[in-house]
């Protein structure tokens, strides 16, 4: 089975473990991406700060080329990727002029037909109901499901989940064996795209975060976001300051976790490329 | 009232399509911003001063720290018993800050990263991260800023050297 696939500038780059990850676990599975061929950066939040037509252009170039390639379903891992492409081909069905506008600048048709999927409607769709015949080695532990803001909101375009206390990414975690934690925090911000400008807030959002989640009892925290995943992971030395402890619980990708469980080593699911380490999570039967 | 004095809340509704005067200050927003401790002017303030329709109020807004600090995670609008979009409305803020040059001089590093962040987006198609961060510290001359992390980064491959240049990419 094939399925379109956007990976984002994140996963070339800092984030290149929820890739490897992602593209392990469907290859494990018999699902093959199929890479948007020419793609272009969706514009994150840069775009939609500073300028409004190209919050709106740059995503729809992303479009335009995978429905040029003949994609009518695309996976885009990126929670961020996720939002902006779905919000821009919101924007362009919502109206007739905007759509034929931006066509015409980018030079390429656009149906706005395509199926824009996250990582959990990929594994939903295509590999939940063979992951229990799968698992060879439980994932065992306590965990703290992470999503974020981007992955559920807004609801009206993205159609995806609960809006407070999102459920999918539990009940995926508990079929691999884990006991999925309740917490406060599944989707208040880690400070997003701040990481760098203002590093200080970030530290105390994410510090948030993952207080809760300790003091709750997880042994890791479980995202499908190289935002959230980088904020929580790679900034962990500031959260450490703002919390004045030292916190060594990991944070790891939804596709490291599932990889584990159904017997993909360490290095085929990117572990090691994480900051702060994640111990043997997964327990052999 | 002339037409340049139209109602500032009339240029954002046919602008946005938002009608600030819906919010009748619950204070939802405020409640769950992330961001609220570092704003100058919480979510539902800055809907209040844009409800009063004065040039000052609107200028207050512009100027503030709290337009930039919005980081888009959307929990007002989640809770928004009206369904304003603030979010959007934070869009339209800042660009208008942008034209109008006011934007918070506090604010300036957040923006610097943007910038610097599209420049990247501009001149390879895709965000060349370590092209990113030298613009940013040439815009911001914070030359530490991530010395500690950027080392590490590079030892696991997270930091390629080299951008990808993207053929057909947007011209900006």
């Amino acid at each position: 089975m094939e399925i379109g696939f956007y990976p984002g500038c994140s996963l070339n780059g800092t984030s290149l473990e929820y890739a490897q990850s992602t593209l392990a676990l469907a290859k494990a599975f018999g699902v093959t991406p199929v890479e948007i061929s020419g793609w272009s950066c969706c514009g994150a939040t840069a775009a939609h700060n500073l300028n409004h037509d190209l919050a709106l252009a740059l995503p729809a170039r992303v479009l335009a080329l995978a429905e040029q390639q003949g994609l009518t379903e695309i996976m885009v891992p990126c929670a961020a990727c996720y939002n902006r492409l779905s919000v821009a081909q919101h924007a362009l069905n919502n109206s007739e002029q905007l759509r034929s506008q931006t066509s015409q600048q980018l030079q390429m048709p656009l149906s706005g037909k395509l199926r824009i999927l996250n990582v959990m409607q990929v594994i939903e769709k295509y590999i939940a109901d063979k992951i229990p015949e799968k698992v060879v080695k439980p994932f065992t532990r306590k965990v703290a499901c992470y999503y974020g803001c981007l992955l559920v909101r807004p609801h009206d375009v993205l159609q995806f989940d609960r809006l407070e206390d999102p459920q999918s990414m539990d009940s995926l975690m508990r079929q691999i064996g884990a006991t999925a934690l309740d917490w406060g925090y599944k989707t208040e911000c880690c400070g997003a795209g701040f990481s760098v400008s203002r590093t200080d807030i970030v530290a105390r959002l994410s510090g948030k975060i993952v207080k809760d989640a300790v003091e709750r009892g997880a042994e890791a925290i479980i995202v499908a976001c190289p935002m959230c995943q980088s904020n929580l992971d790679m900034r962990r030395p500031h959260i450490d300051r703002y919390l004045n402890t030292k916190i060594t619980i990991p944070v790891m990708y939804i596709t490291q976790a599932i990889g584990l469980a159904v017997g993909l080593s360490r290095k085929e699911v990117g572990l090691e490329k994480l900051f702060v380490r994640a111990p043997e999570m997964e327990m052999a039967e | 009232m002339s037409s340049e004095q139209k109602s500032f809340a009339a240029e954002i509704r046919s602008q946005t399509g938002v009608n600030v005067n819906r919010c009748y200050q619950c204070g939802k927003c405020s409640a769950g911003c992330a961001l609220n401790e570092n704003m100058d002017y919480p979510p539902s303030v800055v809907m209040r001063l844009l409800q009063t329709n004065s040039a000052e109020s609107y200028s207050a807004v512009l100027h503030s720290q709290a337009i930039w600090l919005c980081a888009s995670c959307q929990n007002c609008l989640t809770r928004c018993p009206m369904q304003i979009d603030i979010p959007q409305l934070m869009d339209y803020l800042r660009i208008q800050a942008l034209e109008k040059k006011t934007v918070n001089k506090k604010s300036k590093k957040i923006v610097a990263f943007h910038r610097a962040f599209l420049d990247s987006v501009r001149y390879t198609g895709r965000l060349y991260e370590a092209g990113l961060i030298a613009d940013y510290k040439v815009r911001t001359f914070d030359l530490l800023q991530d010395l500690s992390v950027a080392p590490r980064m590079f030892l696991k491959g997270k930091l390629p050297i080299l951008p990808e240049i993207v053929k057909g990419r947007l011209k900006f």
